[in-house]
């Protein structure tokens, strides 16, 4: 996967005894359960964890700067998804674009013509979003839960919206089965899992790139450590913003294509269902954190996939939430030691 | 006509009024240092010079321009900066980027404006990739007023450099305020350490309850037997 | 319809509206009164229903419900046959204890951080109660839902004017939870609820331990969210755990509280009557109106422009009231 070693060094983790002690713990027990665990399922494990990635590594900045829960998140997944649909359906075939089964991939290049576009309209719309509604709120100045309460109000009427456009049955984008990948230990992998890790790493990446080489991420990160320098220091915070808009918006449409493809369907609720593993990994990482996140995320993946070898499968987002609860008991920071989570 | 003119400026937060009417002046090139007791408005008069807190009444104008209603950003591009008491640099981001970040509303990312600050504050040019948030005191505050000096300001706001300093830091942070007032800038200053202020500063104000109470030369000000006993602890 | 169709269906409209009315004022004791985030209303609304039907309903007859598995069936005990329907108390007060003790657990691990964790656990609790009763099969028959759940005094007058009757109770029932939210807030108690929510830290610096208020009051709006829930069991007489959608179980009780206006009780019963009028009525409506998609979508479009351009609802809060009677005292 990523440079993870130098990524940690990078963040100046702060190991306490005690996180040490139960990292150790923690790695002993998942060791000695291993020879027990199915790998199989822990690398869907982190097929599923790079999916949850892309929509936490968004939630979790547009929390650090705007510092606000963003309910809708999951949404705009959805909405993602569903233009993706739109493109992959009706306006691509218009153009004589069509076609499934590319290479070893069940989904055709149309999916891969639709996945910049749904972006684009997913960032935009989200940036639009901000200027007639949330930056309202905050020149009133009101508490961050009522910024939560407005993404609330905004979740519902964008599912609302999908399901008048799209009704809300069950859809999928044209495909074709394909063979999976044997792998020793009996490891079977798809073809689309493997375009979903590498999508996810491409992406990740490039988030890094922006957050420590551009000076916009720079002044991303200088506006979640401390809002009120950044302004007098003469960061246009306004751009700040749309810019943490369109790459968390952006990044979510990706993660909502992703998902569509890897569960072989779409549902106008797919999006809402997610939020769960999302903010779990939010939480896991450290509210603010994007290498938290993302580490976050691959923890919640590999424990729920792990977790059917025992629970029933549709139990996952319950193992999320539950491993977010013992979390919030024994380190409410994260682990990587969020911004305030007071 | 004077670099900064606040006059009878009014301000506060919600529904608590802090400053009834107060009026400063900066001259270019001068220093001038604010005294009084705590909770007399002084932090809350360089928000509103800054448009961190909105003028409600009275007027802020810099090199001639009213300013009592712009953006920060704004009134940063012209030439005025400021280096609040606390939390006055990004913990997470390293030294140079705090710096680069300082110089924010110019794009680039001012390789020769950073060496200049790390000639003026050798502190910090030890080591650039370290996190602002792993810095000592004094070196935070060297790095906040290198922030601030990255546009190369008219007027530098510092709100109670020595805060929190040790004696000799302190030392060496009034050191360094004056060689960055030799340079030409012109700077303003709220100080508790009153008397190592007052001795380097043109001028001096003292503010009592939101209100002017004296205005004279900063030596004027310590001779004063009356600004002795009341707000210098003599 | 005629005129006696009309009134019957106007019944059980009300009786559902009064049912929304117990949700939107519990709701109201979280958001309004105390600012806490819940958006995991269906998790009491369902655990409150689910508590209460399992107290109450007895085992069919294994003939007509083939494969049905059940673990409640105690009103089987027989010893409390005093020839009331005390077990429906019994149920209310179960589910109110239930909806309690899970409130407890998740307000204790969350209410100490920031105000988006218990949203969050409110969510994961919603969730994993719907996942829980569609999995557990032998609890409440899975996804094949539980049956014939009884009436409440069932026997005391002929079903097709049962409506009538099972109205005056939850009328009732929201009557008294009124007049005790009402009282509650009004005390020294509400008034420092009201101060957490305005300024925390100055509560706090007040010597107010605000994690204790705090979790009493999320603790009282769930216990009235359960009493909720056990209302609606005993009405549909149905429940399975696609009854529990967020949309019907939780958006909409915060459209209501939004509209009729947070932080006044009134406004809750108010808003709870006039939203689900408009989603009852807009049903009958030609056109896009009916369609329930263009409903769900003005369920978010309503809150998004309530608290856009009229934040404090239809009503308003109801707070200078309670601080003049306040100086009368002084």
């Amino acid at each position: 996967m990523l440079p993870m070693k130098n990524m940690t060094r990078r963040i100046g983790l702060a190991w306490t005894p005690a996180l040490t002690t139960a990292v150790i713990v923690a790695a002993a027990a998942a060791a000695g359960l291993l020879p027990f665990v199915k790998m199989g399922l822990v690398v869907n494990g982190f097929i599923l964890g790079s999916i949850i990635a892309l929509g936490a590594i968004g939630i979790t900045l547009i929390y650090g700067i705007l510092n606000f829960a963003n309910v809708a998140h999951g949404d705009y997944m959805t909405m993602g998804a569903y233009v993706a649909l739109f493109m992959v359906e009706e306006a691509l075939p218009r153009v004589g674009i069509e076609g499934q089964g590319l290479g070893p991939f069940t989904f055709g290049y149309p999916v891969l013509l639709a996945l910049p576009v749904a972006v684009a309209v997913v960032a935009i719309g989200a940036i639009a979003l901000d200027a007639v509604i949330y930056r309202r709120l905050r020149d009133r100045r009101v508490n961050a839960v009522v910024l939560a309460m407005m993404s609330l109000g905004v979740a519902i009427a964008l599912r609302g919206l999908v399901q008048i456009i799209w009704s809300g049955g069950t859809q999928h984008y044209p495909r074709e089965s394909r063979q999976v990948y044997h792998l020793p230990m009996d490891v079977r992998i798809a073809p689309d899992s493997i375009f979903i890790a590498v999508v996810t790493v491409i992406l990740v990446a490039a988030v890094y790139l922006l957050l420590t080489r551009t000076r916009m991420g720079k002044a991303m990160r200088a506006t979640a450590d401390n809002p009120d320098l950044a302004l007098v220091s003469g960061i246009d915070t306004q751009s700040v913003i749309r810019w943490t808009w369109a790459i968390g918006a952006g990044l979510a449409a990706t993660a909502g294509v992703l998902l569509a493809v890897s569960q072989a369907q779409l549902l106008p609720i797919m999006g809402w269902k997610f939020l769960i593993p999302l903010f779990a990994a939010v939480t896991l990482g450290g509210i603010g954190n994007p290498y938290g996140a993302l580490v976050g995320a691959f923890i919640i993946g590999v424990s729920a996939e792990v977790s059917t070898q025992w629970l029933n499968p549709s139990y996952k987002p319950a193992v999320a939430f539950a491993i977010m609860i013992v979390m919030l008991l024994v380190r409410p920071r994260g682990i990587f030691g969020g911004a305030e989570y007071r | 006509m004077a670099l900064l003119e606040a006059s009878e400026v009014v301000a506060g937060y919600g529904e608590t009024e802090i400053l009834h009417g107060v009026s400063v002046a900066v001259n270019e090139g001068e220093v001038v240092t604010i005294i009084g007791p705590n909770g007399c408005g002084k932090s809350t008069l360089m928000k509103a010079v800054v448009g961190l807190v909105r003028v409600r009444t009275g007027r802020v104008t810099f090199k001639g321009v009213d300013i009592s209603a712009q953006s920060p950003e704004r009134i940063v591009r012209s030439g005025l900066c400021y280096v609040p008491q606390s939390a006055n640099v990004f913990p997470s981001l390293s030294i140079r980027e705090n710096l680069e970040m300082g110089a924010f509303v110019r794009s680039g990312s001012h390789p020769d404006r950073i060496e200049e600050m790390f000639e003026l504050f050798p502190d910090l040019a030890l080591r650039p990739g370290r996190k602002a948030g792993s810095l000592s005191g004094g070196q935070r505050q060297m790095l906040a007023i290198a922030r601030a000096l990255m546009l190369d300001p008219a007027l530098l706001l510092l709100d109670e450099p020595s805060a929190g300093l040790s004696p000799a830091i302190m030392g060496m942070v009034f050191d360094r305020i004056q060689s960055i007032n030799s340079a030409g800038v012109a700077l303003l200053l709220v100080e508790q350490n009153a008397r190592e202020a007052l001795r380097m500063s043109h001028r001096g104000y003292i503010l009592v309850s939101g209100r002017n109470r004296l205005e004279d030369r900063g030596p004027a000000l310590l001779d004063n037997p009356e600004v002795g006993r009341l707000y210098l602890g003599a | 319809m005629d005129v006696i169709g009309v009134i019957s269906y106007s019944a059980g409209f009300a009786i559902m509206a009064g049912i929304y009315g117990v949700f939107a004022l519990g709701l109201n004791v979280h958001w309004g009164s105390t600012g806490l985030f819940n958006i995991g209303i269906a998790g009491f609304f369902a655990l409150g229903a689910y508590t209460a039907a399992l107290m109450t309903t007895q085992t069919p007859d294994p003939a007509l419900f083939e494969d049905f598995k059940f673990g409640g069936n105690w009103s089987e005990l027989g010893f409390l046959d005093l020839g009331i329907d005390l077990w429906f108390f019994l149920g209310l007060g179960a589910a109110s204890i239930v909806c309690g003790v899970i409130a407890l657990a998740i307000g204790y691990v969350t209410l100490r951080l920031r105000d988006d964790y218990l949203a969050i656990a409110t969510l994961g609790i919603a969730e994993t109660v719907r996942l829980f009763f569609l999995n557990e099969k032998w609890v409440a028959n899975g996804s094949k839902g539980l049956y014939r759940i009884p009436k409440f005094l069932g026997d005391w007058i002929s079903p097709e004017n049962y409506d009538y009757l099972y109205l005056v109770v939850v009328l009732v029932v929201l009557a008294a939870l009124y007049a005790a939210v009402e009282r509650a807030a009004k005390s020294p108690w509400g008034r420092v609820l009201r101060a957490i929510r305005e300024d925390e830290t100055a509560a706090e610096a007040s010597g107010k331990n605000v994690f204790n208020f705090k979790l009493q009051a999320f603790i009282m709006g769930a216990i009235i969210m359960g009493i909720g829930g056990a209302l609606f069991a005993h009405n549909v007489r149905f429940l399975s755990p696609l009854t529990f959608d967020p949309l019907l179980a939780t958006f909409i009780i915060w459209a209501m509280l939004m509209v009729g206006g947070s932080g006044n009780n009134k406004g809750a019963i108010l808003g709870a009557f006039l939203v689900w009028g408009i989603w009852s009525g807009t049903q009958f409506l030609p056109g896009v109106f009916s369609d329930p998609n263009f409903r769900f979508f003005m369920i978010g479009v309503l809150i998004v422009a309530v608290i856009l351009i009229r934040p404090g609802g239809i009503l308003g809060e109801e707070r200078k009231v309670a601080r003049s009677a306040d100086g009368a005292r002084i």
